[in-house]
């Protein structure tokens, strides 16, 4: 089994995710240059958090236009697993692996804090090892991360079984005031038609050792790791 | 010298208008607004845009309007959320 990680000239997550990969999950991850493209097979692809092209244009638009992202297509046509990330969030909405965008927060500042999300279907190989209607608490770091999609994709994904997480309060209840940028029907994790593509604006990775202050982010991996292991 | 089948090609100019379709929240317009009400100034609302001014060559103005279209669709915009105006002089 082999993780790549995808470094952009900007992310900064990156070496975060290679750590918990490969030092607290204990799987083969490499550290990808993007210019070196995808050159071995790899179980999952994760594209990580940061600031990829400075946010120039749009967060992730540029990222989402480089070669790379035609391997990472190729990978995910074939079923590979892909995990966006924050800024890799955005840059999979922005080469279309997931519908909609995340943009700027409807409060246009940069949030950094721990929010609680709602784990909305279990039944996704990034979710699984949570039980549906889990809370769990992760952290956010983010100016563009407000779900926005026209009303007939939200209907889609909410009829698919495609929403993976929404913010909500410490009970679970999904409320404004527990939307913390504005998210449509408070929308933080979005699954691809085939559900091997997951897009979230929070970061497991900051959630993945007790030192952290919560482990709820590894069961993300672990989900992932397990998932490939029942394929093998 | 003749021209041996070459297509001439002619310089254009292109105005590309980007902004958040009708309806989109605006959170940086909003930020302005409070700014410019601070300032004393009342108004009705503020909407951004972003504008390209793009030099390019192209055979005649309908394939330079049509090159602007491509770049509006697969990068300069995002559909979800943009409309766009394209100006050829």
């Amino acid at each position: 089994m082999r993780f790549g990680v995808v470094q952009f000239g900007g992310s900064n997550c990156d070496r975060d995710v290679v750590h918990v990969l490969s030092e607290v999950c204990g799987v083969d991850t490499d550290l990808i240059w993007y210019k070196e493209r995808l050159k071995k097979h790899y179980d999952a692809v994760i594209l990580p958090g940061g600031f990829s092209y400075g946010d120039y244009l749009r967060a992730g638009a540029i990222a989402a236009r480089t070669p790379i992202m035609n391997d990472i297509l190729k990978h995910s046509a074939k079923g590979g697993l892909v995990l966006g990330i924050c800024n890799g969030a955005q840059i999979l909405a922005e080469s279309g692996l997931v519908p909609g965008v995340f943009t700027m927060n409807a409060y246009p500042k940069f949030i950094c804090k721990w929010v609680h999300l709602r784990v909305v279907t279990a039944a996704s190989p990034f979710t699984a090892g949570y039980r549906t209607g889990d809370v769990i608490r992760l952290p956010i770091a983010h100016a563009e991360g407000r779900y926005v999609a026209p009303a007939e994709t939200i209907a889609s994904l909410n009829k698919e079984g495609r929403i993976a997480f929404r913010f909500c309060d410490e009970k679970g209840r999904v409320t404004e005031a527990s939307n913390p940028n504005g998210a449509t029907e408070n929308i933080t994790g979005v699954l691809s038609e085939q559900g091997n593509v997951l897009a979230m604006m929070p970061h497991p990775e900051r959630a993945s050792e007790d030192v952290l202050g919560s482990c709820d982010g590894k069961t993300i991996f672990d989900s992932m790791i397990h998932h490939i292991e029942r394929k093998a | 010298m003749e021209n041996q089948g070459e297509i001439e090609k002619m310089k254009f100019d292109i105005t590309l208008t980007i902004s958040l379709k009708e309806g989109m929240l605006d959170p940086e317009a909003a930020a302005i607004q409070n700014a410019i009400t601070n300032l004393g100034y009342a108004t009705e609302s503020i909407r951004t845009a972003r504008l390209y001014r793009i030099r390019l060559d192209a055979p005649d103005k309908k394939a330079a309007r049509e090159m602007a279209v491509k770049m509006c669709e697969r990068l300069l915009a995002n559909p979800v959320i943009h409309r766009y105006e394209i100006e050829v002089s």
